[in-house]
């Protein structure tokens, strides 16, 4: 028994496939937010770990493009790598750690921190992209609402977190509305990296191959977190600033050093810290004692 | 000095080549031929085919032997090749009235044209573990009959005949949707569900059946027939001008018939429910025909209340190729998203102190007040 060994397109993905993703990718971009129901294809990684990315990613790019992957803000994360092995193999395409090489960045939960520039796309990985989905699970009902525009229960959650806790608790995968329209979920990056939406320079494309759909930001769009007027919407601040490379409004990964509860915290974007470090900044490089 | 972990790509390479070392296990024993894998493990590799929608034991055996073992991840494995290959056309509707049957059951009669035939089942066997599973004796081969020729009619035509069966639906002029070609809405024609449910996963299915059999969405199920064999595989060729045979699949059928009080409508009748399967699948196309009946509750004006009723929950949780990746993309790093949540229940929980702090400091000053 010998079975025909199989081969792949440019991309992994052939073009026929190609054509009907990029044909709602300009739907999503048309209407801003909106989320594009499309004919995922079931991909050699598995549902959840970033096959809507990856397809997005596969549709439109060239062999000229420079692709970055990252996941939690690291090139070095190993999903971020077979991803980007992925694409090294299937299109030969370059690849970079550098925010500002990249024409292409794919990401999982994290904005980085180096501004995008016009020209460049930010492919997010979208777990769930229905932003109403845990307040309501059916797709028929959530379908309607969006086409009514109504978006009354989510603002009764988020002031029910208020009436209970003092403050909205939702700390990621923070609802934002876009063009005074849509409601719609940026896909799980921390709210701190939200206000890097709004009217953002680059193309952003979100990808969710499991739940079969694709939404997008074109570049410039408005994208308001969602607040109310008397508890406006903030982000995390953290106390203290990065320890290896000093940066100070940056989001921070907390590393514990042992097991009495020493920490320190490190940059989340592992590109901007290593760029500020070769320019010369330095951190405390400081652990903090546990008890 | 803490450095930031690198490295990732040379412990995936490690990763994988430990993974190989453990599928190929004890080297100087004799590795897994596909013969025998498809020859001995059939089951296995019928189900890789049918979960993982793809007709090919060979290739089936291969995703088994490459996933030691593990049939999700084999029929992950058929699924990801699958996507990549082009289409054709479509086939004709396989006429499983002219199926050469391996197996063939009814629990509505006790003979019909055709007659019963238990074929290799498990059905009878007393689940003893058997000392010479241990060793390679020999095995008599199987009792054969010749093939009587016979068509071999579908219970629920014989009932047809009488009209106390709903009629079956005829296809409709339009192609068969396909629900890995185009996006799925709900709610779903039946013949996307009915793919949806060929491809879902037996275990989930199985226990929605049986949750209609213990009162969650009751449907009153008599096996009408349960046939297991080979069936052609037709396409129109437009250049010939008649049907081709291009090849030959094992099948499995059930044919589930249901009661039904009638309506305004509709006289009372046998109402029907349908699986078929790839490959020699008798669990998985009755569970099958259970889930495709209780789903079918709005055509019957039948309250929907149980969990095997509701088509979206069924048909979105039954791939679990989906539901394996999701689940399993829990142990991907969540750092960034769990530091967000640290943050909050810190912040919290000195918010809750405060207020308790200061609650008693006003009690105390009371207290003081009050003395």
């Amino acid at each position: 028994m010998t079975a025909a060994l199989p081969s792949y397109n440019f991309a992994y993905l052939d073009e026929q496939t190609k054509r009907m993703i990029r044909r709602a990718i300009l739907k999503a971009i048309a209407i801003p937010g909106y989320q594009v129901p499309f004919a995922s294809r079931e991909m050699p990684m598995p549902y959840g770990w970033g096959t809507g990315g990856v397809q997005v990613t596969a549709s439109i790019i060239g062999p000229h493009d420079v692709l970055k992957v990252i996941d939690q803000g690291a090139d070095d994360t190993t999903n971020a790598v077979s991803i980007r092995a992925f694409f090294a193999k299937t299109a030969g395409v370059a690849t970079t750690t550098k925010t500002t090489e990249a024409t292409i960045i794919q990401t999982r939960h994290r904005i980085p921190e180096t501004p995008l520039k016009e020209g460049q796309t930010l492919v997010f990985q979208v777990p769930i992209p229905e932003p109403l989905r845990f307040l309501e699970p059916r797709e028929t009902e959530t379908r309607v609402m969006h086409s009514l525009s109504e978006y009354g229960l989510m603002h009764v959650k988020l002031y029910e977190d208020i009436a209970r806790h003092g403050h909205i608790a939702t700390t990621y995968a923070y609802p934002v509305k876009v063009e005074g329209r849509y409601v719609m979920d940026p896909s799980p990056i921390p709210k701190f990296d939200n206000p890097k939406l709004h009217r953002s320079p680059a193309l952003q494309l979100f990808g969710a191959g499991r739940e079969k759909r694709i939404y997008a930001l074109p570049p410039y769009t408005d994208v308001v977190s969602l607040d109310f007027e008397d508890h406006p919407f903030a982000v995390q601040a953290f106390d203290r600033p990065c320890a290896l490379c000093g940066a100070e409004d940056v989001y921070l990964d907390e590393v514990v050093t042992d097991d009495r509860g020493g920490r320190m915290f490190v940059c989340s974007d592992t590109d901007h810290c290593e760029e500020r470090r070769e320019m010369g900044f330095v951190g405390a490089d400081d652990v903090e004692a546990g008890q | 000095m803490y450095v930031a972990v690198k490295g990732g790509e040379t412990a995936i390479a490690n990763a994988h080549r430990l993974l190989a070392d453990r599928r190929r296990g004890d080297r100087s024993v004799p590795a897994l031929t596909l013969e025998q894998i498809a020859g001995q493990l059939a089951l296995a590799v019928d189900r890789a085919m049918a979960e993982g929608s793809l007709y090919d034991p060979e290739l089936a055996a291969m995703a088994v032997r490459q996933s030691r073992g593990d049939l999700i991840e084999a029929i992950f494995l058929i699924r990801a090749y699958r996507t990549t290959l082009p289409r054709f056309g479509t086939s004709l509707p396989v006429d499983t009235g002219r199926m050469r049957i391996e197996r063939r059951v009814s629990a509505t009669y006790k003979d019909m044209p055709g007659g019963q035939l238990l074929g290799p089942t498990f059905d009878y066997t007393h689940r003893l573990i058997d000392p010479a599973m241990a060793g390679d004796e020999p095995v008599e081969d199987g009792a054969r009959r010749d093939w009587p020729g016979e068509s071999c009619p579908r219970v629920t035509d014989i009932l047809g005949h009488e009209g106390l069966i709903e009629p079956d639906k005829s296809a409709d002029s339009e192609a068969p949707g396909d629900l890995t070609r185009e996006p799925l809405d709900f709610p779903a024609d039946r013949d996307l569900r009915l793919q949806a449910l060929s491809r879902g996963d037996e275990g989930f299915l199985l226990a929605l059946a049986y949750s209609t059999q213990r009162g969650y969405g009751r449907t009153h199920p008599f096996v009408g027939e349960v046939r297991i064999g080979m069936v052609d595989v037709e396409v129109e060729m437009p250049e010939v001008g008649f049907p081709v045979t291009i090849g030959r699949v094992r099948l499995t059928e059930c044919q589930m018939v249901n009661q039904f009080q009638g309506s305004a409508k509709e006289p009372p009748q046998f109402t029907r429910g349908y699986g078929l399967v790839f490959g020699q699948s008798e669990r998985k196309a009755m569970a099958m025909s259970l889930v495709d009946r209780a789903l079918r509750a709005d055509e019957f004006g039948e309250e929907r209340t149980a969990p095997a009723q509701d088509e979206e929950f069924v048909i979105a949780h039954s791939d679990n190729v989906q539901a394996t990746g999701f689940v399993e993309h829990l142990k991907l790093p969540h750092y960034v998203d769990f530091q967000a949540e640290l943050d909050l229940v810190r912040r919290m929980r000195r918010e809750q102190k405060a207020r308790a702090t200061d609650a008693a400091d006003e009690d105390a000053k009371e207290r003081d007040a009050a003395e």
